[in-house]
């Protein structure tokens, strides 16, 4: 019998619809992956489960008993468990104290009596944990199993795990699935939410895919194949074909990056011996699921990270790293991940049009209002954004804000344009705008690389398609030939080399 | 948010609404302490005339509102400068206290030039030593990311036991004994500027402090870039702005405009260092420069109107026989509600 059975949740927030009829069940014992790229509801449908949302229609099911969760609360009573990839835990308490929270009965609090309790806890379940030991100075997949013995500790029969191998080493990824292994002997249903293929068919009995808010496959993972959960997952029917003049390879070079690599303090690398090469008049797009370093390489490009090796040449000149004055420089236009970053909202946005260009409107120290203002409504004008210059930016709309920065930057004339999440969470409007904008600085003859987690956006606009996968590109295609069969698998890490 | 079908947008009021504020918050105080006043004995209509209206009516006493309203606004304008480039000076105090000793000891040894000479000399030498005070503070905040609301404020009581070992040590009064420094020079001293009151020329340096925050915020390229770190500083970052070392800069610049406050204390008033020199204007300060918008404008208004009030205060002690402690508790409760409706000023209610 299932222990969980979710039944037409549909959720919409606004317009989006997250989730569309979906149905979901999961066996006692199961380990459950949920698949899905970015955006696909595979958090929302989680956060549904665990009553921290409130779906349009649904019935769910628990333990047969068909009841609507209105909150955690009554989640964790029902026994269902949540383990998010941000820990809710007191870095400054002990193991014991952590998990005990909130469930002692007494006023008083018996240290060596809590200790007991939690060891024995621990053992039963396997689990090699100090319970005197302070959360704070766990690595973090020892926090990560703290929680996990929280929600056991709370009688959990069913544990969500949200992106649970994300922020772990290898080696603390293979002790999760042993522990997790254990525990669904002993009767535990596991629903891992993740976007890397391998681990769905290496550890889950049963696999579910969602895209667009909807299950497009739901099988035991014995008898499918990471070639089809790839189509699945990624999956698009067509190509569009609708693309201007290729860009001419007898273009010259303009931006250069070479032997790109980022660690982390723990030495995982974000960015791994990164290459590649923009000509003029060219865009290149790189494709990949959220997290697998394009946040870096973006941070690196627009001078707000120091990478541990690796250069950078725009028109053969190399670009120091770390210093945005130098992107300025050097006529790199740069258009943020995050927007609200790319402008200071408090400002005009008379003031933020020029304030990358701060030499060319003083005179010794001293603003020329008048100058600012023409150039302010010129680039209103010529961008189409719907404000008046005195406006402070953070009352304009997303899109708007957008074309604030795109018309700061390219304004310039950018030799190199780097183009991060250009239209993420802007209106239809707002986005074919910014595309028609990027293209004609392609035209223009400007170099431009396209970091986006939307792959349409990606294979509208590129001319060149790099696939990033764990701080690596893992392949390259020419966008009038992409096989996106191949595409998926590599954005997925389900083949390796390209 | 949802509370009783009403919604709270983040959106600033009209602009009707924020030029009423100071009259709402006026009526709320009254309604407020007018039970504290009516147990005192008094009558409240008579005591807001005495704190309000009764200190513009006579000569000396508007002068007295300018003498107040000079250390208030140099804090104010220190302290306004330091918070819109995010730099949260609580230190104008200590630096305050800096630029007053430097007075004191500088004031000492200008006997012999003009006035042309020696008070200008002894203006620098408060500017430089209330920005020194506020160098350390300034250099681990950007160097090492040491929060600066703590350490401005601890360098407070530093300053006032430096003040204190020098008054009871060195500077000691040899002839009464009493803590305080020897007298500075006649040359050194502010010369009166109104006829028959007792404003003198540190009123003129304050206004011409308080003219340059409110060109430097508005009109160059220092002010834009200061304002740009205060509002989002990563941004700031991104846009190529040199956040430590502007930083840098604005904190000194805050230190050094609150000594000249230290130096107008000791050159405009008492003509010596004593250890009571200032009953807390850096952390009046404060109050002037949120009161005031951070804007060189809403300083001015705001310390004005602080001066009206304590100079009221002293009056309607006297004249209505309540505790000048009333008076005090008057001015606090002013404040909290004027703080309150300004915060208030950033919401509209709807609907929802």
């Amino acid at each position: 019998m299932n222990i969980v059975e979710m039944r037409g949740i549909t959720k919409r927030f606004g317009t989006l619809v997250a989730n569309d009829k979906v149905d979901i069940d999961l066996g006692r014992g199961e380990i459950h992956a949920l698949l899905g790229e970015n955006g696909a509801g595979k958090s929302t449908l989680m956060k549904i489960l665990y009553g921290l949302y409130q779906p349009d229609e649904v019935t769910i099911t628990i333990e047969g008993r068909t009841q609507p969760i209105r909150s955690p609360a009554e989640a964790i009573e029902r026994g269902v468990g949540f383990v998010s990839q941000h820990f809710s835990l007191v870095p400054t308490f002990t193991v014991a104290e952590n998990i005990l929270l909130g469930y002692e009965q007494q006023f008083r609090l018996d240290p060596a009596q809590m200790h007991t309790r939690v060891a024995q806890l621990a053992t039963d379940n396997g689990f090699n944990i100090d319970p005197s030991a302070i959360v704070g100075k766990l690595s973090v997949g020892q926090q990560q199993r703290v929680e996990i013995l929280k929600a056991i500790f709370r009688d959990c029969r069913v544990l969500i795990l949200d992106e649970p191998t994300a922020v772990l080493t290898p080696r603390d990824t293979q002790s999760l699935f042993e522990i997790l292994l254990k525990l669904c002997a002993q009767g535990l249903a596991v629903i891992i939410i993740t976007h890397k293929l391998e681990e769905a068919l290496q550890h889950s009995q049963r696999v579910t895919v969602l895209r667009h808010g909807k299950v497009v496959g739901s099988q035991e993972t014995s008898s499918t194949t990471s070639a089809e959960l790839a189509r699945l997952m990624v999956g698009r029917q067509t190509t569009p074909v609708q693309r201007p003049a290729n860009a001419n390879a007898s273009e010259p070079v303009v931006l250069e990056v070479s032997g790109l690599s980022v660690a982390d303090k723990r030495g995982v690398h974000a960015l791994n011996a990164v290459n590649f090469q923009v000509r003029a008049g060219e865009i290149v797009g790189i494709a990949g699921v959220a997290g697998n370093g394009q946040s870096e390489l973006v941070s690196v490009l627009t001078g707000m990270l120091q990478p541990q090796r690796g250069a950078m040449r725009v028109d053969g000149q190399a670009v120091a790293f770390g210093d945005p004055r130098a992107c300025t420089r050097h006529k790199i236009g740069r258009i943020p991940e995050d927007r609200l970053r790319g402008v200071i909202g408090d400002l005009s946005v008379a003031d933020n049009l020029m304030i990358e260009q701060l030499d060319q409107f003083t005179i010794v120290g001293h603003l020329q209002p008048h100058a600012i203002l023409e150039h302010a409504q010129r680039l209103i004008n010529d961008f189409q954004i719907k404000a008046a210059p005195n406006d402070p930016v953070r009352t304009l709309s997303g899109g708007n804000i957008q074309k604030v920065i795109l018309a700061r930057t390219l304004a310039q004339d950018p030799a190199v344009v780097i183009a991060a999440q250009p239209t993420r969470g802007v209106d239809i409007g707002a986005t074919e705008y910014v595309h028609q904008k990027l293209l004609e600085q392609k035209q223009r003859g400007a170099a431009i690389l396209l970091i986006s987690e939307d792959l349409d956006e990606i294979l509208l606009l590129s001319d060149r398609i790099l696939v990033m996968y764990n701080g690596r590109l893992v392949g390259e295609f020419d966008a009038a030939a992409v096989d996106l069969d191949r595409l998926s698998l590599l954005m997925t890490g389900a083949e390796k080399t390209g | 948010m949802m509370t009783l079908g009403l919604k709270f947008e983040r959106l600033p009021s009209p602009v009707w609404v924020r030029a009423a504020i100071p009259f709402v918050a006026i009526a709320i105080t009254f309604a407020l302490v007018s039970v504290l006043v009516i147990l005192a004995g008094a009558n409240p209509f008579a005591v807001a005339y005495e704190l309000l209206i009764d200190p513009l009516t006579k000569n000396s006493a508007r002068g007295d509102i300018l003498v107040m309203a000079t250390p208030l606004l140099l804090t104010g304008a220190a302290v306004a400068l330091a918070f819109a480039g995010g730099y949260y000076n609580i230190g104008a105090e200590g630096q305050l206290l800096a630029g007053a000793a430097a007075a004191a000891w500088v004031g000492q040894f200008v006997g012999d030039l003009s006035p042309w000479l020696a008070i200008p000399v002894m203006i620098t030498g408060g500017f430089i030593a209330g920005a020194l005070w506020a160098l350390i503070p300034a250099l681990l905040k950007v160097r090492l990311q040491v929060d600066e609301v703590v350490t401005t404020l601890l360098m407070n009581s530093i300053m006032g036991y430096i003040i204190s070992a020098l008054l009871n040590g060195p500077w000691r009064d040899p002839v009464s004994g009493w803590p305080q420094s020897p007298t500075i020079a006649l040359s050194a001293q502010f010369p009166q500027i109104i006829p028959r009151t007792r404003v003198h020329f540190g009123f003129i340096v304050a206004a011409v402090v308080v003219i340059a925050l409110w060109w430097i915020l508005t009109r160059t390229r220092f002010g834009l870039e200061l304002r740009a770190i205060g509002k989002n500083r990563d941004g700031a970052q991104f846009l190529g702005i040199r956040v430590e070392r502007t930083m840098l800069a604005v904190a000194l610049i805050s230190g050094g405009i609150a000594g000249l406050a230290g130096v107008s204390e000791v050159a405009g008033i008492h003509y010596y260092l004593i250890g009571s020199l200032s009953p807390g204007y850096g952390y009046t300060g404060i109050i002037v420069a949120t009161l005031g918008a951070l804007a060189a404008p809403g300083v001015v208004m705001a310390a004005l109107f602080l001066a009206l009030v304590s100079r009221g205060a002293l009056t309607a002690s006297r004249e209505l026989d309540i505790p000048i402690y009333l008076a005090d508790v008057i001015q606090a409760v002013l404040l909290l509600v004027m703080l309150a409706v300004l915060l208030l000023t950033r919401y509209r209610i709807r609907r929802a």
